[in-house]
């Protein structure tokens, strides 16, 4: 945990240790460990001098913050009325076979998160989902598999390409 | 100094003072929930809403938190003004039938029934214990957490917090827990249980008469 704190510091030293940035880095705290870890807010309550509960709080009331670990990839997929009326259902069922999860959960191997969302403002392309950054507009079940399956390989090798080096 | 009207009287106060403060040197009460002398107003109960008549219009507003304008007119006791304080300490009632200081407050004002479907939710987020123990004690070891209908007070990481000195005064201010109502059954969400106990006014024209009458007494036709 030696080697978190220190990221953790050297992100809030970037903003300069003002109050006003709190969410600012939050947000770059999430993008590192893609949740936020305990101690790295203890850490930023500490440095900022704020109550811890001053800064989980701010944690709590966004949605986009999340305290429990999250996998690689976050899903976010719309079930908001046009989605729903376009098949967003049978597009939900599929995500939630194919990784075995419900909504809301993370896969065991830490590569998905799966999360349902109201509405991406994208309506015509609906049923979206949203991995990571990328929009992927209409999907149908038979759409979901292939785009499911190509993010599992390229994590996969990925994954390898790390440990190999890593040894 | 800026001059206002409050029920139809002028004042002079000082700028920055809120109504809610201007109307209590008169001598006019406004109930009050979430408004504790020494802390800062958060204007989160509505309990203390006023009427602001302006331009042949009018607003209510929470007096804890509306600053003394310049020729503003406030009527702090208008038949509008009880229709939504009424309103509010029903709904409030329904999130926390067990409170004392609330049951009183409904008696107080002609309260009788509970139009609301009623939830126990042991708080009705007035922001007391929070401003408290931030303000107050320096400490800052409770706060809201959450967002919306999950919206609570709580520690962070649900551990008692390095800050707290245990001082209890969280639950010495709050509303809901320090004083709760002990009622078994509630009929129509009121207990009138401790209503007669309530400092309320005896009505003249019948006395004796179980029923509490508020500020205004009984209505005479």
């Amino acid at each position: 945990m030696k080697n978190e704190c220190d990221v953790v510091e050297v992100i809030i030293n970037k903003y300069g240790g003002n109050h006003d940035s709190v969410i600012a880095i939050l947000q770059d705290i999430q993008s590192e460990y893609h949740y936020l870890p305990e101690t790295a807010l203890r850490v930023v309550a500490k440095n900022l001098e704020l109550p811890l509960i001053q800064v989980y709080g701010v944690a709590t009331f966004f949605k986009a913050f999340s305290l429990k670990p999250r996998g690689e990839h976050l899903i976010k997929l719309c079930v908001g009325t046009a989605c729903h009326v376009r098949g967003a259902q049978p597009a939900l069922d599929e995500v939630k076979r194919q990784l075995g999860i419900e909504a809301g959960e993370t896969t065991e191997d830490m590569m998905f998160t799966l999360e349902t969302v109201n509405c991406l403002g994208a309506c015509a392309l609906g049923p979206i989902m949203v991995v990571g950054e990328e929009y992927h507009g209409e999907m149908s079940p038979k759409k979901i598999k292939k785009i499911l399956s190509d993010y599992k390989k390229a994590t996969r090798s990925r994954r390898h390409d790390e440990i190999r080096v890593g040894t | 100094m800026v001059e206002l009207t409050i029920d139809g009287t002028k004042i002079r106060t000082v700028e920055g003072t809120t109504v809610l403060e201007a109307a209590g040197e008169m001598g006019i009460v406004i109930p009050t929930l979430c408004y504790y002398p020494g802390l800062s107003p958060y204007g989160a109960c509505r309990v203390c809403m006023v009427e602001v008549v302006k331009n042949n219009r009018s607003s209510l507003e929470a007096s804890c938190t509306l600053p003394v304008e310049q020729g503003q007119v406030i009527l702090t006791n208008s038949e509008r003004v009880r229709k939504a304080r009424k309103l509010i300490v029903e709904l409030l009632l329904a999130s926390c039938p067990n409170s004392k200081t609330l049951q009183d407050m409904a008696s107080n004002m002609g309260i009788n029934k509970i139009r609301f479907k009623i939830k126990d939710r042991g708080c009705i987020l007035c922001g007391l214990c929070v401003r408290y123990c931030k303000e107050q004690m320096q400490s800052g070891g409770i706060g809201f957490i959450g967002r919306g209908t999950s919206r609570k007070v709580s520690t962070a990481f649900d551990v008692t917090p390095e800050e707290c000195r245990n001082c209890g005064g969280c639950e010495w201010i709050c509303p809901v827990c320090e004083r709760a109502c002990t009622a078994g059954n509630l009929i129509d969400g009121l207990c009138g249980g401790c209503q007669n106990l309530a400092p309320v006014e005896t009505c003249p024209i019948c006395t004796g008469c179980s029923e509490s009458v508020g500020m205004q007494g009984h209505k005479v036709y």
